[in-house]
């Protein structure tokens, strides 16, 4: 008996690794703190009833950003370690199989579980107060969204410890990740932990797809809207297109290990090559899905802190949308060296180029947007005008792999490596950070001290190229990705150092970001008005943080930069237009407002339970998962007490308690 | 604090400025090509990275000047117009340059791509030479099916003569790259992609499976030598003389998973690229579907020999 449970717990719990050992106690040390101060300090009712039930958009929204913030520092310690492991040749840090897991796990969170969750974040935290709504279209699958993300994430994350992580690279390409490669259950974690929180992803598209379309504020044409709003528009219609594809993918891939079918395999009449074609026509489209929104808070931003109106709203309506259509159209350009001939090879260099043309409008409308403005220079400022040089760059390596014939020599090198790490961090990191500073006072009601966050800013920004522009150069000298290991005599080494002290500094980087956040915190300081950067959208009319039910009357847009038009109106002493003063001396009316509700959280966790169960082939264990994700939609389905009404009284009170403070 | 963060600045600008420089001696391969194809594909690549550039840095200058132009400043000249927010005349025209300049690269980008199209003979007087490149995990086997060699992790070839490239995957999908000669092409199991390269060159030139397939991937390096013919046919006849034969037993063990040394064998069992290439067609349609099934091997059965060459060989053709 005990020798039976001695091997079983060999094989389930990851073993013989010191670093794994240590992350295993820390682990278990973390759980056990964090439950006893919950039980200490009497929080768990709190936690279950504020937080674990809410479904108001803004709590959502937070927590996918303490999620994401977590999940970058993990994908963050993966990369410090494999820069460690290629500092020097043939150096025997990690071995290659330890190696190959943290690349692989590495993308995926960065990827799936740390931009992905970090862009929902502000999604949820910025589009219905940019819209003037109370919240999204569907609140309780908002929940179950993030639910499903988070114990989707949690699998995932659990392969570290228990089972063993997956190691066939980020997408996972067959036969590699077949039975036939990968025998253990890291593949089955991969799967399923992005199985889960895939259809939250997806739930979320269509969430903000009806959000925005129906519940704008009146006289909010589509052409008024905020210009982050459009772009979660085009970035949640291009998720629902391209979400759909990754799902059947992984089911098929699914389909392949566990029920041994032959869709990818090698024998059988199966076709890997058909995977790798499937993935990328979700893969490509996923990268403009996180980039769009950040184009869109650069385009916030830049206006705010310009003191000016956006250059060129339509043309950066239509540089939007034809990148998120044009997108579907390039995905052979993650394998011209496939041989699918010339014709198909000179079909994607083309249609990949065209992104460059709407992308470079883009900057152009950035650039005269600050010329003949007044800028001013706060912290997400400074990560916008970083944002432009990075990314152009990035955008011109982008091109030139793009073209065919030419790729042929930066295929899988670390040209490759470096330009889609220029894109990702220039443009997607960059960007949510400056969101995440921007939207932070809006979040928590007062601001990121300033300071620690411009060391923050340097540390991060010349880390980066101190770690990629190497990385170009390593490419052009046939550096080859996903090496654990190279000789002395390719003369590699000197920039793997350099290379590897960039990615040190924006570790350092990053630090600086948590001292700044708990600094912030210790050093509380209330922001005096809703209105911290003097911004033009709704969501600065109202304060710090939002209230509840986010605005005591629904606001009458007349104009794009609706609330600095109003600011202008008051500083110039016009008088109000007349239908909006008439709407604003309303009496205040009960608001309706959804319940909370803790079912998504179950039935995430039940999903989780199910997931669990395939990943180990334990039917017994996936049966109660799926019977309780099928009970609690019955559950959901008959309860219909799902909404109530805020008293006019209690409106008052809160709005005199948020405004009496300034 | 403001003292301490000139001292950072400064200390950060100079790291950056060492990794900027700090390449001095480095083995820029791919920029230093020996062959018809990878001299076009330098030229590709100077060409794109100007035309981009072209476009880039002025777009980076003038950056730099409307950020430094427009900061705010108390008693600055610069105008402030809080209102202007369109230009057709100016937003025609950043329309048009991209355009413009991505037309430009695209015309020359498919030109090339015709041109490059990797499966496409070289123009040489010279007889090509057949090369089969089997990726395997996790080592190189190369066949020499006109001389009737075997080599693993090596290959040499004489200089100014088309090699005509075969390439398949034992298992996992590969890529061959040998930077100096041209560019990557995949080798993929159940397939037989040509690859046309030439060495104009004498010389000892790095190549690489440049495609991540597992475990000892990064041992998947070998040397490929460009020598004169007289030199190439007396290794071949030294070969032929000297090494081992490859049987059917040996490759066998060479599939077993894990890194090898450079190996040389006088012989190889006939048609054995053929074999690997169509390991994997199904005969009457076996039916295997428990779970953990698709682990096996068929590659043991004799029966497979008798193929068709037509539906399985899928000879890369790029039209």
């Amino acid at each position: 008996m005990w020798d039976k449970i001695k091997e079983f717990s060999s094989e389930f719990f990851v073993t013989g690794d010191p670093l794994i050992l240590g992350a295993q106690v820390s682990i278990g040390l973390t759980l056990v703190a964090v439950v006893l101060v919950l039980t200490y300090f009497k929080k768990w009712r709190w936690l279950w009833s504020e937080w674990l039930t809410s479904v108001d958009h803004k709590r959502i929204g937070i927590m996918y950003i303490i999620c994401s913030i977590l999940m970058l520092f993990r994908g963050g310690v993966d990369a410090l370690l494999m820069r460690t492991q290629l500092a020097a040749p043939e150096l025997e840090f990690l071995t290659a199989e330890h190696y190959n897991q943290i690349f692989t796990t590495h993308g995926v969170i960065m990827i799936l579980f740390m931009a992905m969750p970090l862009m929902f974040g502000l999604f949820n935290i910025v589009v219905p107060l940019q819209i003037g709504a109370r919240d999204v279209a569907f609140p309780f699958l908002n929940s179950l969204s993030f639910w499903m993300f988070f114990f989707g994430a949690m699998l995932f994350n659990l392969s570290f410890v228990i089972g063993g992580s997956p190691d066939a690279g980020w997408l996972a390409y067959p036969p590699l990740s077949e039975l036939s490669g990968s025998p253990g259950v890291g593949q089955d974690f991969y799967i399923w932990g992005i199985q889960i929180s895939g259809m939250g992803s997806l739930a979320t598209g269509i969430n903000f797809i009806v959000t925005i379309l129906k519940m704008r504020a009146p006289g909010m044409k589509l052409m008024k809207m905020p210009m982050f709003t459009w772009s979660v528009l085009s970035s949640s219609l291009t998720i629902i297109l391209a979400f759909p594809i990754l799902t059947v993918t992984l089911f098929l891939l699914f389909l392949d290990r566990y029920a041994g079918a032959h869709f990818f395999t090698l024998d059988g009449g199966g076709n890997p090559m058909m995977y790798i074609n499937l993935i990328w026509m979700w893969g490509h489209p996923e990268v403009y899905i996180v980039v769009l929104p950040a184009f869109g808070i650069f385009s916030e931003i830049v206006s705010t802190f310009s003191k000016k109106r956006l250059f060129g709203y339509s043309s950066m309506v239509y540089a939007l949308m034809s990148i998120s259509i044009v997108s579907f159209f390039t995905w052979a350009h993650h394998f011209f060296t496939m041989g699918s001939g010339a014709n198909v090879n000179a079909f994607f260099a083309v249609s990949t180029m065209i992104i460059a043309i709407p992308t470079g409008v883009k900057v152009f409308n950035w650039l005269f947007t600050m010329f003949r403005g007044k800028l001013s220079f706060p912290t997400p400022m400074m990560w916008t005008i970083a944002f432009i040089p990075c990314f152009v760059i990035g955008g011109m390596t982008g091109v030139m792999l793009s073209v065919a014939p030419a790729d042929f020599q930066y295929h899988n090198s670390y040209f490759l490596i470096a330009h889609f790490h220029q894109t990702l961090i220039g443009g997607v990191v960059f960007g949510f950070f400056a969101g995440l500073y921007y939207w932070w006072p809006k979040m928590f009601g007062f601001k990121l001290h300033e300071g620690l966050g411009k060391w923050a800013f340097w540390f991060w920004n010349i880390g980066f190229y101190v770690c990629f522009m190497p990385q170009y150069a390593l490419g052009f000298m046939g550096m080859t990705r996903r090496f654990n290991e190279y000789n002395f005599d390719m003369g590699w080494q000197p920039l793997n150092v350099v290379s590897t002290v960039g990615a040190f500094l924006m570790g350092i980087a990053f630090l600086f970001q948590v001292w700044q956040i708990a600094h912030s915190i210790r050093f509380y300081k209330k922001e005096p008005t809703g209105d911290t950067w003097n911004g033009r959208s709704l969501e600065w009319s109202i304060p710090s943080p939002a209230p509840m039910y986010n605005f005591a009357r629904t606001p009458i847009v007349t104009s794009r930069d609706d609330w600095w038009e109003k600011k202008e109106r008051r500083r110039k002493g016009e008088p109000e237009l007349p239908h909006v003063a008439k709407a604003e001396q309303a009496p205040l009316e009960p608001i309706h407002m959804p319940r909370n509700s803790g079912v998504p959280f179950v039935m995430s966790f039940f999903w989780f339970i199910a997931g669990f169960g395939f990943v180990w082939d334990w039917t017994w264990m996936v049966i109660p998962g799926l019977i309780g994700v099928i009970v609690c939609m019955l559950v959901r389905s008959f309860t219909y007490n799902t909404d109530y009404y805020v008293p006019v009284d209690e409106i008052e009170r809160t709005e005199a308690a948020a405004r009496g403070a300034h | 604090m403001r003292r301490y963060y000139r001292m950072l600045m400064t200390v950060l600008f100079l790291t950056m400025a060492f990794a900027l420089s700090g390449c001095s001696g480095a083995q820029y391969i791919v920029l230093d090509p020996k062959g018809p194809i990878g001299q076009s594909q330098k030229d590709l690549i100077i060409i794109t990275t100007l035309l981009c550039a072209i476009i880039i840095v002025p777009v980076l200058i003038l950056t730099a000047i409307i950020v430094w132009r427009y900061r705010d400043r108390p008693g600055r000249k610069a105008s402030y117009q809080p209102h202007w927010e369109h230009s057709t005349k100016l937003e025609a025209t950043w329309w048009a340059i991209p355009i413009v300049i991505i037309a430009i690269i695209g015309v020359v980008t498919v030109n090339y791509t015709y041109m490059l199209e990797p499966s496409k003979p070289l123009e040489s007087d010279k007889q090509p030479i057949t090369i089969q490149a089997t990726s395997m995990d996790w080592k190189w086997l190369f066949t020499y099916p006109d001389e009737d060699i075997a080599t693993v992790n090596y290959i040499k070839f004489p200089e100014g003569v088309p090699i005509r490239f075969q390439l398949t995957a034992d298992t996992a999908m590969n890529s061959f790259w040998i930077p100096q000669l041209g560019g990557q092409l995949y080798s993929m199991s159940g397939m037989a992609m040509t690859l046309y390269l030439q060495a104009d060159e004498q010389g000892s030139y790095y190549g690489s499976g440049a495609n991540f397939n597992g475990k000892d991937f990064a041992q998947m390096t070998f040397t490929a030598d460009a020598v004169s013919q007289e030199e190439y046919d007396k290794w071949v006849s030294e070969v032929k003389g000297d090494a081992p034969v490859l049987t059917m037993d040996g490759y066998e063990s060479l599939t077993s998973p894990g890194p090898s040394d450079v190996q040389l064998f006088s012989s190889f069992p006939e048609g054995l690229f053929d074999k690997i290439v169509t390991q994997y067609v199904e005969e009457g349609g076996g039916g295997h579907g428990h779970h953990g099934a698709s682990a096996s091997d068929p590659k043991t059965d004799d029966s497979q020999t008798a193929f068709n060459t037509n539906s399985t060989q899928n000879e890369h053709a790029g039209h």
